[in-house]
């Protein structure tokens, strides 16, 4: 057992490093769910894969360096460390293009990843439904045959980045006869094709970081559909388990906010009733770092992340609040004002939310890996 | 990097068990003060070389990656084998390097140690007690014993008076005896989760198994949550241990927090699991329950470690 760093990846860390002190934008961008963010944030990602910095696990001929696991893992601890951009392209990188390479064909992987890579198109989600939000498999939008593809109806939301977003990945029922997560399509759309109308809706700071979807008869061509027509589901779990799993989140994150929680106690004399908290949220950053070398470790060995993904979720779902909140606390009367803790707080409250909700994790911890009883499903 | 357990660790943990199952009559003959079937138990796993990793080769040790230990404490915890064994074969030996009359002994499990703390386990059959005190260590002449009472009836402490007789460093003692400790909470806890998780599957009420109602699902799911995010800190601390690297305390320190942060939540939730029958003296829910509490305590609480992961940050 160990923890070592071979030399390569060494090297690797060290040029993201002093790449990233070369260029990460000062000051910060605006907020990328803003019209002139959303196109600073566009650029930043042209200027990451300019320097093959965007995607750094995909191959070479997607603007990727074809980094390993534990490189990625490295590249986002500096990444977060440099205080550099959010990244307005993560819908797409983290969970349409790990489907793409599982599941597309490579006339689709040739046609989007590289657009993908360097913001020149950029991805939404579109899983929720009003009717459909833990129960995903409720959804209603179908989709029906008509010459060459499929025409979408229906309405999606809570769509991050969709108010500004070229394009959009999704669900629709194919099979009006089929039940539940039977007889699903995996869809790509345009989000500014005929038929489609979009409505951004504010978030808690005010600013339309998702949105609703209306699809009235949108032609979809056969070649945007992913996987086999009714096999959407299955499709789509590949995506699940990346979002809530190693990719969406990686420890950098965490790492780099607890050290700056440190910092903050610190400048604020380093005493008082919040030591514990402080301690307690940096350990559980270091905790989640490790446990990512494990699950690194794991899928080296050529092991699957499996339910084990809803262990990491639950696990930095709450560790991120308690970092943030913990500042927030620390920060006492400031904490209504420090721009960036309070976007950090707001962001992190979505997190037990999206992408299966703590309650839904704390089911699939119970069922799968501790085999208890399963819910009653319809 | 591989930071997983290899497959010998897995085949030394898996002969741990396997010589371990069904020893809870062991331990509560223990607690009674009948030592002969623990002893028995504590020659066995010498005979399996526990006493002897962490000792050098030219004593008669195996002189084994630091990660061994913490694989074949986390299974001695899950089975709450009792006596001074953290003393003995892991803090003892880090104490009383280079001593050619202790060290084979202590590796051939001949040789019982306890280790003030401040009250010595098991000190009524110790062939020797250490007292470490600002990374000092000094042999006790004992004097006096008198028994103290633990919530953990299989802890058998004493206070002990008699002269110190100073030794020397005690180098890495301390820090690794946390860490076997901390293995020893994820060992217990790892039993209090499986045991909890087998019987909500069997147990019925209101005609289903109580283990299909969310209540006690999303309880066991922040259980195995907590357990599984403690243990990379505490291997993570073993090969801070076995490189020798500067970050030590901190990282032993913030082991047993967790380990024991996830161990208690693992009692306690096993207890309201059960109900009234993990509440009987029958039931070997019980030996878990009151260890774990004693060993929350035990070998600095965790104020004591905070303040050192604190310091370590500051």
């Amino acid at each position: 057992m160990d923890l070592d760093i071979d030399a390569a990846s060494v090297a690797f860390r060290d040029e993201t490093r002093d790449w990233l002190a070369a260029n990460v934008p000062s000051p910060a961008l605006p907020s990328m769910d803003t019209a002139e963010g959303f196109a600073a944030h566009r650029e930043w990602e042209a200027k990451l894969a300019a320097a093959r910095f965007s995607v750094v696990s995909w191959p070479r001929e997607y603007h990727g360096r074809d980094a390993s696991l534990l490189q990625w893992v490295l590249f986002e601890e500096e990444y977060y460390a440099a205080g550099a951009p959010g990244r307005v392209g993560q819908n797409g990188i983290f969970m349409l293009a790990p489907t793409l390479f599982e599941h597309g064909t490579k006339d689709q992987r040739d046609r989007i990843l590289p657009a993908m890579a360097t913001g020149d198109q950029v991805w939404a989600q579109a899983w929720s439904e009003p009717e459909a939000g833990s129960d995903i498999a409720a959804l209603r939008s179908r989709a029906v045959r008509t010459e060459g593809g499929w025409l979408l109806s229906g309405q999606k939301t809570w769509s991050s980045r969709a108010a500004f977003a070229d394009s959009a990945f999704g669900l629709f029922r194919t099979d009006p006869g089929a039940h539940r997560h039977h007889g699903l399509t995996y869809f790509m759309f345009g989000l500014r094709a005929d038929g489609v109308t979009v409505r951004p809706i504010p978030q808690l700071d005010g600013e339309p970081g998702f949105a609703e979807i209306f699809l009235d008869d949108v032609f979809v061509p056969d070649a945007d559909v992913i996987g086999a027509p009714g096999q959407g589901w299955r499709v789509a779990m590949t995506t699940a388990n990346n979002e809530r799993g190693l990719s969406l989140r990686s420890p950098g994150r965490f790492l780099a906010a607890a050290n700056r929680l440190v910092d903050l106690w610190r400048e604020r004399g380093g005493g008082g009733a919040l030591g514990e908290r402080v301690v307690d949220a940096w350990i559980g950053a270091r905790a989640y770092q490790l446990y990512t070398f494990g699950t690194v470790t794991r899928l080296a060995e050529g092991g699957e992340l499996g339910p084990e993904s809803s262990v990491n979720k639950l696990f930095w779902s709450q560790l991120d609040i308690a970092l943030h909140e913990t500042a927030l606390d620390l920060l006492g009367p400031d904490g209504e004002t420090d721009e960036q803790w309070v976007d950090g707080y707001l962001f992190a409250l979505a997190g037990p939310i999206y992408g299966g909700t703590d309650q839904i994790q704390r089911n699939t911890i119970a069922e799968r890996l501790l085999r208890l009883p399963r819910e009653a499903r319809p | 990097m591989k930071f997983a357990l290899s497959a010998e660790q897995r085949q030394f943990a898996a002969s741990l068990h396997e010589l371990l199952a069904g020893t809870s009559g062991t331990v509560r003959a223990w607690a009674e003060g009948k030592h002969e079937p623990g002893r028995k138990l504590l020659r066995a796993i010498a005979d399996l070389g526990v006493p002897a990793l962490l000792v050098p080769a030219e004593y008669g040790g195996l002189q084994a990656d630091v990660a061994d230990m913490v694989v074949a404490f986390e299974v001695l915890g899950f089975h709450v084998v009792p006596g001074p064994i953290v003393e003995s074969a892991v803090v003892a030996p880090a104490a009383l390097g280079g001593s050619r009359k202790w060290l084979p002994a202590l590796a051939s499990g001949e040789a019982l140690v306890t280790v003030l703390n401040p009250l010595g386990l098991d000190a009524d059959i110790a062939d020797l007690v250490l007292d470490l005190r600002d990374g000092q260590v000094a042999a006790v002449r004992v004097e006096s014993l008198e028994p103290v009472r633990s919530i953990d009836p299989a802890r058998r402490l004493f206070t002990v008076d008699g002269e110190r007789v100073p030794l020397g460093p005690a180098g890495r003692a301390f820090d690794l005896g946390v860490l076997a400790v901390a293995a020893q909470l994820l060992g217990a806890g790892q039993w209090l989760l499986d045991e909890a998780t087998s019987y909500a599957r069997q147990r019925n009420q209101y005609g289903r198994a109580i283990g299909g109602f969310q209540a006690v699902k999303h309880l066991l799911a922040d259980v195995a949550t907590q357990l599984e995010l403690a243990r990379p800190l505490v291997h993570g601390a073993a090969v801070t241990a076995q490189d020798g690297g500067g970050t030590l305390a901190r990282d032993v320190s913030a082991a047993k927090i967790k380990a024991g942060e996830a161990a208690y939540l693992a009692a306690r939730t096993a207890l309201q699991v059960h109900g009234a029958i993990g509440y009987t003296a029958e039931h070997d829910l019980g030996l878990r329950l009151t260890k774990v509490r004693a060993l929350l305590g035990a070998w600095g609480d965790a104020a004591f470690h905070r303040a050192r992961v604190l310091e370590s940050l500051s």
